[in-house]
C-alpha cells in the first residue's frame, strides 16, 4: 500500500510541476464557460433553464476534451520510462507491475478529475447564476462530471494500453490520437453512414443502438441524454437513447475502464524494458 | 550454494535466433567485486537484466541467496544502475530518491544519502537540469537504500570525470565492505583493474574469462614489456640484449614473467651503458583484447 500511495504521489507532483493540471483545468474552464455563453439562446424556445442547455452544450465538448486530456497523459506513462531508461530501475524494486500501472492511475484520474469537477462547475455555477437551476438541471451538471472522469478513465486506460504496446514515447502519442480520431470522429461517421446505406432497415432498427453504445464516447453522449429529459431535448437525441435498455450506456461506460485497465496491465506484463 | 550472494549456473539466453548468453556460469561470495568487461553486444546488459529477472532465461538457473530472480525477495535484496539511467526531468533529486525509498521500505536520511554522492547543493532542483554526471551520481545514491545482497552496476563510470570516479569506487568499496556482492559491468579497463577482486571476461554471450588478475596474467602468458634506454650506443645495446630498436636511444624487449629477473640482471650487469629501465607488466587492455578477441584472429 505505501508503495502504490508512493508510485501516485509522485505522479501527482510531475502533473503538478510540468503545469499539465494547471493547464487541463484552464482549458476544461475556458471552453465549459465559451460553451455555456454561445449556446444560451435555444433557453426561451424549449422552455427549459438555462444550466440544462448548458449541459447539453458541454456534454459534446466533453466527448472530445475528456478523451483527449486522458490520452495526453497516458501515452507517456510507460513509453516514457522505458525511454528515460527508468523504467528498468523502477521495475527491479519490490513494486508490482500492476501496483506500479495502478498508482499512476490513480494520479492521472484525480488530476482529470480535478479539472473535469473545476471546469464544469464553474460554468455550471456561472449558468445557474445568470439563467437559473432547478434539481433537475443540478443532478444532470452531477451526472456529466461523474461520466466525464469515467469516459476519461477508459481513455486513461487504452492510453497506457497503446503506451505498452508502442515501441517510444513517440510512436505512443502518434497512436493515441489515432485511437482519439478513431472512437470519438470516426466511428460515428461510419456509423452514420450505415445508417444511411440501410435506408431505416432491420440494422438501423436494432443493431445500430447497440453497435454506438458499445463505443465509450457514444455511450457517455447517450447516458448523459437519457437521463434527462431536458438535456435529451436541448440536444435534439432523442431517438437513439429510447432505442436502448436504460442500463445500457452506464454499463458500457462502466465496463470501458476495467476492460482498458485489464488489457494495459495484460500488456505491461509483456514490456521487457 | 547458499553461501553464495548470486549464483548463475549454465544459463542461456536466445533471441530470435542468436544465443544472446551461452551457458554463462558466474558465482560471487558476499562481499566479492566482480568486473564484467566485454564489447559491447556481448551480453553483459542482457545479463544483468535476466539477474533482475527483467527478461526471461531459456535455460540454467539464477539465484540471489536463495530467491529467484524477479521475485519479491530478489528484488528486496538486489540494487541496480542501469546504463546511463535518466528519470523524470520534473522531479528534484530529493523527490525521486524519496520514491525509490519509500518503494524499498528504507527508512534512510535522503538529504545525508545524496550529500554522500556530492549531490547536497542540487537536492532541490528539478533532474532536468542535472548534468549527465549528477544523474549517475542520483543513480549511484539509490543503490546504496537499504543493504543490498547484490549490486549490479551497469557501465557505472560512464559520463563521470575522474574525481567522481574515485568517489565511485570509495562507494563501491563501502559496499562491499558491508557484505554486499558488487558486480560491474565496464569499460573502462584500466580502473577497473586495481578496484576489483575478481575479472570475468564476455565475448558473443560466452564467458571467456573468470579469475583474478593475477590469474588470467599467467594463463594468458602475456609478456613483460622492459624499455631499455641506451647513454650512448643503443647499436650496440640492442645487439647486446637482442632486444629491437624503438627510436633513437632506447630498445624495447620482451619476457615471460620467468625470465623477468634474469633479463634486469643482465640489463643491471651493463653498468653505464644503459641510462634507463621501464618495466610494464601486462596491462588489464592486453589480457582483455587477448581474451575478448580470442577467436577473431
Amino acid at each position: 500500500m505505501t508503495r502504490f500511495l508512493a508510485i501516485t504521489r509522485t505522479e501527482m507532483l510531475i502533473l503538478r510541476r510540468n503545469r499539465w493540471l494547471l493547464m487541463a483545468t484552464l482549458i476544461m474552464v475556458l471552453f465549459a464557460l465559451a460553451l455555456t455563453f454561445a449556446g444560451s439562446a435555444p433557453t426561451g424556445t424549449l422552455g427549459v433553464d438555462m444550466l440544462t442547455v448548458s449541459v447539453a452544450s458541454m456534454t459534446t465538448l466533453s466527448v472530445y476534451l475528456a478523451p483527449l486530456l486522458a490520452l495526453m497523459i497516458a501515452f507517456d506513462a510507460i513509453a516514457g520510462d522505458v525511454d528515460r531508461g527508468s523504467l528498468s530501475l523502477l521495475l527491479s524494486y519490490p513494486a508490482g507491475r500492476g501496483e506500479i500501472l495502478l498508482g499512476k492511475f490513480a494520479a492521472h484520474l484525480a488530476a482529470l478529475a480535478f479539472a473535469m469537477t473545476i471546469g464544469f462547475g464553474t460554468a455550471g455555477a456561472v449558468a445557474a447564476w445568470f439563467g437559473g437551476a432547478g434539481p433537475e438541471s443540478l443532478m444532470a451538471l452531477a451526472r456529466l462530471i461523474l461520466t466525464s472522469i469515467l469516459l476519461g478513465a477508459v481513455f486513461l486506460a487504452l492510453g497506457y494500453l497503446l503506451s505498452a504496446l508502442a515501441r517510444g514515447a513517440t510512436a505512443a502519442a502518434g497512436l493515441s490520437a489515432g485511437l482519439w480520431l478513431v472512437f470519438v470522429v470516426l466511428y460515428d461517421l461510419g456509423l452514420l453512414g450505415a445508417v444511411v446505406m440501410d435506408e431505416g432497415g432491420t440494422f438501423t432498427q436494432s443493431v445500430f443502438p447497440w453497435v454506438m453504445v458499445a463505443n465509450p464516447a457514444d455511450a457517455f453522449r447517450l447516458w448523459n441524454i437519457a437521463a434527462t429529459e431536458g438535456v435529451a431535448m436541448a440536444s435534439g437525441m432523442t431517438g437513439a437513447a429510447q432505442a436502448l435498455p436504460v442500463w445500457a450506456a452506464p454499463a458500457s461506460l462502466l465496463i470501458w475502464p476495467i476492460l482498458g485497465f485489464a488489457l494495459a496491465r495484460a500488456a505491461f506484463r509483456r514490456v521487457e524494458p | 550454494m547458499t553461501d553464495k550472494a548470486l549464483s548463475i549456473t549454465q544459463v542461456s539466453k536466445d533471441r530470435g535466433k542468436t544465443r544472446v548468453l551461452d551457458e554463462i556460469t558466474l558465482s560471487l561470495a558476499p562481499g566479492q567485486r566482480v568486473a564484467l568487461l566485454g564489447h559491447n553486444g556481448a551480453g553483459k546488459s542482457t545479463l544483468i537484466k535476466s539477474i533482475l529477472g527483467l527478461t526471461p532465461i531459456h535455460d540454467g538457473t539464477i539465484r540471489i541467496g536463495v530467491a529467484a530472480p524477479g521475485s519479491a525477495q530478489a528484488r528486496r535484496e538486489t540494487a541496480y544502475l542501469p546504463e546511463a539511467v535518466s528519470f523524470h526531468p520534473a522531479l528534484t533529486g530529493r523527490e525521486q530518491l524519496t520514491l525509490f525509498a519509500q518503494l524499498s521500505g528504507s527508512k534512510v536520511d535522503v538529504p545525508c544519502l545524496l550529500d554522500r554522492v556530492g549531490l547536497s547543493d542540487a537536492l532541490d532542483r528539478r533532474i532536468g537540469t542535472y548534468s549527465k554526471g549528477m544523474r549517475q551520481r542520483l543513480g549511484l545514491a539509490q543503490v546504496l537504500l537499504g543493504q543490498p545482497k547484490v549490486a549490479l552496476l551497469d557501465e557505472p563510470t560512464s559520463g563521470l570525470d575522474p574525481i567522481s570516479r574515485q568517489d565511485l569506487y570509495a562507494i563501491i568499496d563501502e559496499l562491499a565492505g558491508q557484505g554486499t556482492a558488487v558486480l560491474i559491468a565496464s569499460h573502462a579497463l584500466t580502473e577497473v583493474e586495481a578496484r576489483t577482486d575478481r575479472i570475468a571476461i564476455m565475448r558473443k554471450g560466452r564467458m571467456v574469462a573468470d579469475d583474478t588478475l593475477t590469474n588470467l596474467s599467467a594463463l594468458a602468458g602475456l609478456p613483460i614489456r622492459l624499455k631499455v634506454r641506451a647513454s650512448a650506443n643503443p647499436e650496440a645495446l640492442a645487439a647486446e640484449l637482442g632486444g629491437k630498436r624503438i627510436n633513437g636511444a632506447s630498445i624495447e624487449m620482451l619476457c615471460t614473467p620467468d625470465d623477468k629477473m634474469e633479463a634486469l640482471r643482465r640489463i643491471a650487469g651493463m653498468g653505464d651503458a644503459v641510462a634507463d629501465v621501464e618495466m610494464t607488466p601486462p596491462k588489464l587492455e592486453d589480457l582483455y583484447r587477448h581474451y575478448a578477441q580470442e577467436e577473431m584472429q
